[in-house]
C-alpha cells in the first residue's frame, strides 16, 4: 500500500453499501473506512444498494433512540472529493423511496468556478453492474 | 400474544414468517430495522395489510424518527406507538415472540 501511495498510482475504490443505517453498526463503519480512504487520494466512490439505500433518507433523527446521529456525514463526503455517490434505483422502488426522498448531497466543483454540483446518482441496475465491473477495489458493508 | 419484529423485511424473512405464524387478534408491533415493513409504498406492505384484516399492528415512532420515515408514509391502519406504549403493550399481553 505505502509503496503505491508513494508511486503515485491511484486506485478506483468502490465502497458498496447494503445495509440498513441504525439496525447495525456497518453504515457507519463503513462511511468512515470511506472517507479515511479519500483522505489517502484514491479515487473513491461510493455504491448505495439494498436496504443500503435507506442510509442516504432525508430527514434522519436519532435523538429518541440515544444513539449518534451520524447521517449529517454523509455530507463531508464532496469535501473529502468523493465525486461519485450511486444509489441503485430498483432498491429505491421496491422500498417505496425515490430520489426526492434522499438528503441532498454536493460537491464543489474545483474546475467550474467552485460551483456547487450534486453527488448522488440514482442508476439503473445495469448501470450499476458497470460500475461494480470498472472498479479496482471493491470493499462491502 | 405480542409479536415483535426488529428486522428489515427486504433483508430477512422475519416479518414474513410472523405473518405466517401468528394468530387472529394479536398484535404485531415492528421495532428497530422492522419498521421499515410498514412503508406505505413499499413491497411489504401487502404482508402487513393483510396482518391488519385480523391483527393489530404497530410501529415505534422513535424508530421511524431515527430512520427519518414521516408517520404519513406508512400504511394506513398500523398505529404509531411510543416507548411507553411499547411498555404498555409488553404488560398488556402476557407472551411475547420476538422474531429474531
Amino acid at each position: 500500500m505505502s509503496e503505491e501511495l508513494q508511486s503515485g498510482i491511484v486506485k478506483k475504490f468502490l465502497y458498496i453499501n447494503r445495509r440498513a443505517p441504525h439496525g447495525t453498526n456497518y453504515a457507519q463503519e463503513g462511511l468512515e473506512v470511506a472517507l479515511i480512504g479519500a483522505a489517502f487520494d484514491q479515487d473513491v466512490a461510493m455504491a448505495y444498494l439494498d436496504d443500503g439505500v435507506f442510509q442516504l433518507k432525508a430527514g434522519q433523527d436519532t435523538k429518541a433512540i440515544g444513539t449518534k446521529n451520524f447521517s449529517a456525514t454523509y455530507r463531508a463526503l464532496g469535501d473529502y472529493d468523493v465525486k461519485r455517490v450511486y444509489v441503485e434505483r430498483e432498491s429505491l422502488e421496491r422500498r417505496g423511496l425515490s430520489e426526492d426522498d434522499l438528503m441532498p448531497l454536493v460537491y464543489e466543483d474545483e474546475d467550474d468556478d467552485w460551483e456547487e454540483k450534486p453527488l448522488i446518482h440514482v442508476v439503473s441496475a445495469r448501470e450499476m453492474q458497470q460500475i461494480i465491473s470498472e472498479s479496482d477495489v471493491l470493499l462491502n458493508f | 400474544m405480542l409479536h415483535v419484529v426488529n428486522k428489515s423485511p427486504f433483508e430477512k424473512n422475519c416479518l414474513e414468517s410472523c405473518a405466517r405464524l401468528s394468530q387472529a387478534g394479536s398484535c404485531i408491533l415492528l421495532i428497530e430495522d422492522g419498521v421499515y415493513g410498514a412503508l406505505a409504498d413499499g413491497e411489504a406492505c401487502e404482508v402487513v395489510q393483510t396482518c391488519l384484516e385480523d391483527r393489530q399492528v404497530c410501529v415505534l415512532g422513535e424508530d421511524l424518527q431515527a430512520r427519518g420515515i414521516e408517520p404519513d408514509r406508512i400504511v394506513s391502519g398500523v398505529e404509531v406507538v411510543d416507548y411507553a406504549g411499547f411498555v404498555k403493550l409488553a404488560v398488556e399481553h402476557p407472551k411475547v415472540q420476538s422474531w429474531l
